[in-house]
Parts: structure tokens; C-alpha cells; sequence
């Protein structure tokens, strides 16, 4: 395998954790808000695909149809039935509780409902074709189709924000919430929009993980550590910033794995603390005020 | 009355700061409320607007008592307030200031354009971050904001708060306009001369209870320092 | 509060200065430490009176309130939410496992070093950590954790993916190291809540109170944020580490896996959101309620923990004081009294 070739496969790889770590950034963006469940969601998206896929044989990507939108609506009813109420007063300890129990709960639910087995989505004929660009470098279909989901993903979520009224909501709600109040915004309903689009993303990026790698019940931590470090890689408060990050911890893992098989993972992490101990506020980041 | 605040108490955790307020406002009226600092006005706007956690009393807007409506939604009914420091979102331009304002779409004359209009000073800083203006240009944008909702009643809060008197000055200019379209304003001021200039009716509050109301007019310089400073105590 | 405070006493005239004591000790906590201690006798003469199955769960008991007692510290009173402290449990048990069997060091003294060396990580740990904030902190000691893990992993001398066990245990007799164990954890359990007290009574704990009210306004105040922060992290460093080489002096094989896992924060974490964060008193009240709850749900699986999850969601929402909140809340008691009240003085 060339070089060349390593550095495209992980900017695919990374584009795939970019679109995982989006919905963190938009839901820390609005409300400061680090869901640490985030992981675990992603893989509820995928089991929900596979009991559609196990009823209905049809191509895991069109179970999107229905995964997406019942994300959204879990992530609206969350946000206003739960997580709102860990957002009054300034205190950081009670929405970190309350998302880490979350996370232990989905954990052990699934465990529970469909045993600890890794599963995987098949996606058919698309999952192994592939292009061929020049003699040495072949891409395959699906890594592409993967980034380019997360690349336009990424760009709706920043045109919504730029553009939109709901996106001068969430800003408007971010910077003062008693302010946006005066205004008319009502900002539990502004943060569970956040939310729910949130994990709108993250339902559709569990889906393509679940095609491109294999799930359990126990995976979900680990998923949201690398959304955590794209995150903070790219720089806090920017979605480019989100995609720069994604990118470079794909490629930084990949070119890992090359060196040494069980080092992939581990050379994402000296990447992350590396950025963290020279440059914390990111490679596009904006210092957020804490 | 379009408003009629009815013996409320207000309260900041443990610490009252209004004790008994009763105030009336007709539609049309231009009300100014003045007192030192501490005195209890903002209070009296914020719990107007429903943001104090406690009040007791009542509040009507149009015969309509305020109690469990949240302040989001009295917005909707009518009701915009210009808050104190002004509060100009810093992640959206001016114009996205302006928009924001509008989130309820209530029908009127004011939009983007006739607010500019108005304040010709914001109409080239449109794409600017709402924060990057000067102290007078962040009032008129908040003021401008507000309009946006076409409010049937408008609350100033210490609109000359930090300005130069020849900003503060020009931004009364525009009040009349603002009435003329049919808004009742009620105006907290610590600007004694610039309150009584522009309004009909004038109460003072003294560490939380009104000391002195009457029609802008018929009031003496004495009888509002008095009232002002609690000279001689209420009444 | 302040009684005598210069107001008129019958006809004393008004500037008659009365005698005021700073005082801490009130009834309900005199009794408390009085009940304290003769249950911590109770339980040091453990060997005496308990099965061995017994000793073995009290070991699990203490050492847990122990790193309960840190996490509390960390979370309730520093506001440094870690969901990273199995890091230091893992530190404790390889640490343990290296001074024991490699370096040969006495069982007692490898179990200091390993919290030594816990403690000596710890200082790298935190100036990476603290410069993030709120939930980024907390994922972030995450991730350094599983680097910890990670590294472990990858280096064969300690075992690799399948661990190592402690050798150096079998050159006691099984017996006496159970009992010495047992004291060990006892000791170290007992310790961490006389610790965290002695350190809330001092100057560190209004610090701590004021920091965790309102960081810049602490700051401002001249209050040292950084390094009293700095010093809490390394104080539940070393309480964990301490913790986790006990844990692994009595279970003896130490997998990565399981020596780093998150479920030590989860246990924590669920000890003291139950019992009441930002008490001293919640944590032991959690530890009772945690093992309560083990013993009677342990047959239940996964399901066990999607309760614990589900209370610990409860608690935080509903009541966030915990069990502990709720009853000093009605019956104003502290049984470790750090607040100061002035008092006549006689």
C-alpha cells in the first residue's frame, strides 16, 4: 500500500468521524452541553437498522428513511423531557451525570435485548467496489459515498446555522438565553431542535459505521472518544473546524496502523494530546469562554 | 389600561426589591418611571416581561392577568422589552439582530427596512457583528430589535445608560416616531430631564415602593428630588 | 447565627464586647464520631468475628468508598467532574505488580510506591487535562485513562492483553495476607474520609467552596484556583492508586481490560450521586446502598446496571443532594461538621 494511498483511506475514514462529531459540536455550540452518550446513540441507530434489515431484506441505507427521523424525535423528546432540566443554573456535574448514566443504561439495554455479539450491515454490491484513480490508488464506492454524506452533511448543518432562522435561534439562544427569551425564542425548544438534528447526524453516521465497521453494545464509548478528539483536534465552536479534526484523526489512525497494526488507535491519541498540549484551542478553533 | 401592575412584590432570591407596586398604563401613554439606582425600576420592567423567579401581585396586559405565561410567549401577546446593556447577540450581524427580533412574526409596520430606516446610522453596518458598534449604535440596534416584534408595548430599560447625552438626545428623537405607529412605552430612566421631556405621566420609586406619580407636567422639581432621594418620605 | 453579636442583652449597655468562639463540633456529630469510632474497632477486630467471604467483601467495601470518597472530592468540592480515574486504579494495580514481583519490594511498601508512582503520573495527567473544561474535562481524563490502558497493552513485559498475576502473594501465607489485606483496606478506607475531612476543615476547603461558587470570583479574591485545583487532583491520585493496589493485592490478576475499566468511575460515580455529592457523609451512605443493591440484583445481569444507571439519572434530576441531602436537609445534622459557626463563648 502507497502512502498516498494510506492518507486517502484514512481522509475517508475521517470524513465518517467528522460526521459522527458533528452533532457533539452542535449540541456543545448551543448549549454547552457534552452529550456523552453520543456514542451509544450511534450504535442504537445501527441495531434499530438491523432489526428493520433482519424484518424486511432490503439495502441497510434505505433503513435510513426510517432511522433518521426517529432519531430526531428521540433526540426533541430527550432534550425536553431529560436534559433540559440538567441545564438550569451553572453547575457542569449534573448534564455529564445524567448523559454518562444514559450511556451506561443504552449500554446494558442493548446488552440485554441483542446479546454482546459484533454485528455488521450489509450493504451488498456497493460495499466492495471500487474506482480506480491511477494504477496504485483504488477507492472503494462506499468510503466515498461516506464522505461525501459527511461532507454534505456538514455543509447543510453550517448552511442551517448560517442561513436559517432556527440557525439565528441557536446562535441567538447561545449567546444569552434571557435575551433570546425577550425576543420570543423559547429555549427548550430551540436546544431540543439542537438536539434532535444532533442525533439526526448521528443516526445517519451509525449507520454508515455499522456498514463499514462492526457494532456492539459495548462499542459506544470508544466511538465517542474519537468524536471527542475530532472535536477538540479541529478546534472547539466550528464545524470546518469539526471536519479538519475528523480528517485528521482518520489519517493520523491509519497512517498508525500501517506502522504497527495495534497502534492505530494509539496514534490518534498522541495526535489529540499533542494538540492539546501545544495548540488546545484547536487547529480552527476560537477560544470558547468556559 | 393596557398595562396595570397591581400591588407586586418582587424578589431576587431571599432580597426584596419591590414591595407593593401599583402602576398603570393606557394605550397610547408614554409612562416614565425614575428613581436612584437600586430603586427597584428594573425590576419592575423584569417582572413586567416575566423574568423574576418570584413576584407576587398581579400584572394584566389588556385586562389579561400575566401569571404562568412565560416570557417567551408574552412577547407574542405584545409585549417587548429593550433591556438593560442592551444584550445585542454577538454571534449575529446587525441585520441578523434585527431578524431575530421578528421570530414571532407579528404583523406591523416595522421590518428591516423601516427600522433602518429610522436609525439611517445601522443601514451600512448591516453585516456587521451586532457587537463591533459603538454604545449609541448598540442601543439603537436593541431598540430597533424590539421594534421588530411590532409590540403593542415597549419597555425601555436605562436607555441612556453609558451614552453621551448627544446619542442619548438623538435616540429620544426617535421615540416619537415609534408612538405615532401606535406603541405604548413605559420608560425607566435615571435621566431625570430626559424622562419628564418625553413622557405624559411620570412615577418615582424609592427602595421599592412608588414615592411619587402624577402627569409629567403638574409635577415640581421638588417634589421629584424629594421623591428621588426620600427627603421627606413618600407621598 | 452570631449570638451576643453587640445587641443589648437585657440592660447591658450596647458596645459591651461579648467572647466569641469559632466552633465546629455540634451534637449530632459528636455523636456520630462517637459511633464511628466504635464501629471502626468493631471492624478492625473483623478478623475475629467474620467468615473469610465476609473479609473479602469488606475489602471490596472500603477500597470502593475509598475511591468514592476521591471522586467526591474531585466532583463535589474541586468541580472537576473525571470520568478518567480508573486510570489510577490501573496505575495502583500495575504499580502493585511491578515493585512486588519485579522490583521485590515488600507487599506493604509496593502497595505506598504504587500509589507513589500514581501520584507521580498524575502531575503530567492534570496539565493536559485542565485545559479543558466542564464536559470536555471529563471526556478528556477519559481518554487519557484509555491511553494508560492502551500503552499497558501494547508493552509484553507487563502481561499484554491478558494481564499478569501478583507472584509475590504467594509468599505469605493465604491467611494472613487476607487479614493484612483486610486491615490495609480498612485503613485505607477509614483514611480517605478522615483525610478529606481534615483537608475540607483547613483552608483548602473554603477554597474549594469558593471555587466551586464561582471560579473567577475565587480568583479575584486572591484564592490560589490553579494549584488548589492542582493539589485536589493530586490528592485523589493518590487515594485511587492506594485503592486500586489493595483492590489488586486481594483479587491478584490484573488484566488491562478490567484494572482500567470505566466501570471503577461508574461504580464511583453512581456511590456518590446516590449517597449525595459534596458531602463527606454521602459516600458511605452510597457504598451501603451500592452493595445493598449488588447482593440482592446480582443475578439479574445487564439489568442490574440499567438500574443503577437509571437511579443515578433519578437522583441527579430529582433530588441532586442525594440521600444524603435529603435527610440533612430536614433534620439539619452533619455528622462531619466542616462548616464554622460563631458561638458565645463561656
Amino acid at each position: 500500500m502507497t502512502w498516498v494511498n494510506v492518507v486517502v483511506q484514512g481522509l475517508l475514514l475521517g470524513g465518517l468521524y467528522a460526521l459522527f462529531a458533528a452533532g457533539l459540536t452542535l449540541m456543545f455550540g448551543v448549549m454547552r452541553l457534552v452529550n456523552l452518550a453520543h456514542g451509544d446513540l450511534s450504535i442504537v441507530a445501527a441495531f434499530v437498522a438491523l432489526a428493520i434489515v433482519d424484518a424486511v431484506p432490503v439495502n441497510p441505507l434505505w433503513t435510513l428513511l426510517v432511522v433518521v427521523p426517529l432519531l430526531f424525535g428521540v433526540g426533541y423528546l430527550l432534550q425536553r423531557g431529560l436534559l433540559n432540566f440538567t441545564l438550569r443554573g451553572n453547575d457542569p456535574l449534573p448534564p455529564v451525570l445524567v448523559t454518562f448514566g444514559l450511556s451506561i443504561i443504552l449500554q446494558n439495554l442493548l446488552l440485554e435485548v441483542f446479546s454482546a455479539d459484533s454485528q455488521g450491515l450489509d450493504a451488498g454490491r456497493i460495499e466492495n467496489a471500487s474506482i480506480r484513480l491511477s494504477d496504485r490508488l483504488a477507492v472503494g464506492w462506499f468510503p466515498l459515498l461516506t464522505l461525501v454524506t459527511a461532507v454534505g452533511v456538514l455543509v447543510g448543518l453550517q448552511l442551517v446555522l448560517s442561513r436559517t432562522r432556527l440557525g439565528r435561534s441557536f446562535r441567538a439562544v447561545s449567546d444569552d438565553p434571557e435575551a433570546a427569551g425577550l425576543v420570543g425564542l423559547d429555549h427548550r425548544h430551540v436546544f431540543a431542535m439542537a438536539t434532535a438534528i444532533a442525533l439526526a447526524t448521528v443516526a445517519v453516521a451509525g449507520l454508515f459505521l455499522g456498514v463499514r465497521t462492526t457494532f456492539a453494545p459495548s462499542v459506544g464509548p470508544t466511538r465517542l472518544i474519537f468524536g471527542f478528539e475530532a472535536v477538540i483536534i479541529g478546534g472547539l465552536g466550528s464545524i470546518w473546524g469539526t471536519l479538519a479534526g475528523g480528517l485528521v484523526l482518520g489519517v493520523a489512525q491509519t497512517l498508525g496502523a500501517q506502522l504497527s497494526p495495534g497502534w492505530g488507535v494509539l496514534a490518534g491519541h498522541l495526535v489529540f494530546l499533542a494538540v492539546l498540549a501545544f495548540r488546545p484551542t484547536g487547529l480552527l478553533g476560537r477560544a470558547v469562554p468556559a | 389600561m393596557l398595562l396595570e401592575v397591581d400591588r407586586v412584590a418582587s424578589f431576587y432570591g431571599d432580597f426584596q426589591a419591590l414591595f407593593e407596586v401599583s402602576l398603570e398604563v393606557a394605550e397610547g401613554e408614554t409612562v416614565a418611571v425614575i428613581g436612584a439606582n437600586g430603586a427597584g425600576k428594573s425590576t419592575l420592567l423584569r417582572t413586567v416581561v416575566g423574568l423574576q423567579d418570584r413576584a407576587t401581585g398581579t400584572v394584566s396586559f389588556d385586562g389579561r392577568p400575566l401569571e404562568g405565561i412565560p416570557t417567551h410567549r408574552r412577547l407574542g401577546l405584545g409585549i417587548a422589552m429593550v433591556p438593560e446593556g442592551r444584550r445585542i447577540f454577538p454571534s449575529l450581524t446587525v441585520e441578523e439582530n434585527l431578524k431575530v427580533g421578528a421570530v414571532r412574526d407579528r404583523p406591523g409596520r416595522w421590518d428591516v427596512g423601516s427600522v433602518l430606516a429610522l436609525f439611517p446610522a445601522l443601514a451600512d453596518k448591516r453585516d456587521r457583528p451586532g457587537t463591533l458598534l459603538s454604545g449609541g449604535e448598540q442601543q439603537m440596534l436593541a431598540i430597533g430589535r424590539a421594534l421588530m416584534a411590532n409590540p403593542r408595548l415597549l419597555l425601555l430599560d436605562e436607555v441612556s445608560l453609558g451614552l453621551a447625552p448627544l446619542v442619548v438626545r438623538r435616540i429620544y428623537e426617535t421615540l416619537p416616531e415609534v408612538t405615532a405607529a401606535g406603541a405604548t412605552v413605559v420608560l425607566v430612566e435615571q435621566d431625570v430631564g430626559q424622562a419628564l421631556a418625553g413622557a405624559d405621566r411620570v412615577y418615582c420609586l424609592l427602595e421599592g415602593r412608588v414615592a411619587l406619580q402624577g402627569r409629567a407636567a403638574d409635577l415640581t422639581r421638588e417634589q421629584i428630588t424629594d421623591a428621588y432621594f426620600g427627603l421627606r418620605g413618600p407621598g | 447565627m452570631t449570638e451576643g453579636s453587640g445587641e443589648p442583652q437585657g440592660g447591658a449597655p450596647v458596645n459591651q464586647a461579648v467572647a466569641l468562639r469559632v466552633q465546629r463540633a455540634t451534637l449530632p456529630s459528636r455523636i456520630g464520631l462517637g459511633v464511628g469510632l466504635a464501629a471502626v474497632v468493631v471492624l478492625a477486630l473483623g478478623p475475629l468475628w467474620a467468615l473469610d467471604s465476609v473479609l473479602r467483601t469488606l475489602i471490596s467495601v472500603f477500597t470502593l468508598l475509598a475511591l468514592a470518597q476521591m471522586w467526591n472530592l474531585l466532583a463535589g468540592y474541586a468541580g472537576l467532574v473525571s470520568i478518567g480515574q480508573q486510570a489510577y486504579v490501573g496505575l495502583g494495580a500495575y504499580g502493585l505488580l511491578l515493585f512486588a514481583d519485579t522490583v521485590g519490594l515488600p507487599l506493604l511498601a509496593s502497595v505506598l510506591a504504587a500509589a507513589v508512582v500514581g501520584t507521580l503520573v498524575a502531575v503530567p495527567t492534570a496539565l493536559l487535562a485542565f485545559r479543558l473544561r466542564g464536559g470536555y474535562f471529563a471526556i478528556g481524563t477519559w481518554v487519557i485513562a484509555e491511553v494508560y490502558r492502551l500503552v499497558v497493552t501494547n508493552v509484553s513485559q507487563l502481561g499484554g492483553g491478558s494481564g499478569l498475576t501478583l507472584r509475590a502473594a504467594s509468599t505469605v501465607n493465604r491467611t494472613t495476607r487476607l487479614y493484612l489485606t483486610y486491615e490495609l483496606a480498612l485503613v485505607v478506607g477509614v483514611g480517605a474520609v478522615v483525610v478529606t475531612y481534615l483537608l475540607l476543615r483547613r483552608r483548602l476547603g473554603l477554597a474549594l467552596t469558593a471555587i466551586r461558587d464561582s471560579e473567577q470570583s475565587a480568583q479575584s479574591l486572591g484564592v490560589p484556583v490553579f494549584r488548589t485545583k492542582f493539589a485536589v487532583y493530586l490528592v485523589a491520585a493518590f487515594g485511587c492508586s492506594l485503592a486500586g493496589a489493595v483492590i489488586y493485592l486481594n483479587l491478584l490478576r490484573v488484566q488491562p481490560e478490567a484494572a482500567f475499566s470505566v466501570n471503577w468511575t461508574a461504580f464511583m460515580i453512581f456511590i456518590v450521586v446516590i449517597g449525595g455529592v459534596g458531602t463527606i457523609e454521602g459516600p458511605i451512605i452510597g457504598t451501603i446502598v451500592f452493595f445493598a443493591l449488588q447482593e440482592t440484583l446480582s443475578g439479574y445481569g445487564a439489568w442490574y446496571l440499567v438500574l443503577l444507571g437509571a437511579v443515578a439519572v433519578l437522583v441527579t434530576v430529582v433530588a441532586r443532594r442525594g440521600l444524603w441531602g435529603l435527610a440533612a436537609d430536614r433534620t439539619g445534622w452533619s455528622l462531619f461538621p466542616v462548616q464554622r459557626r460563631l458561638e458565645e463563648r463561656w
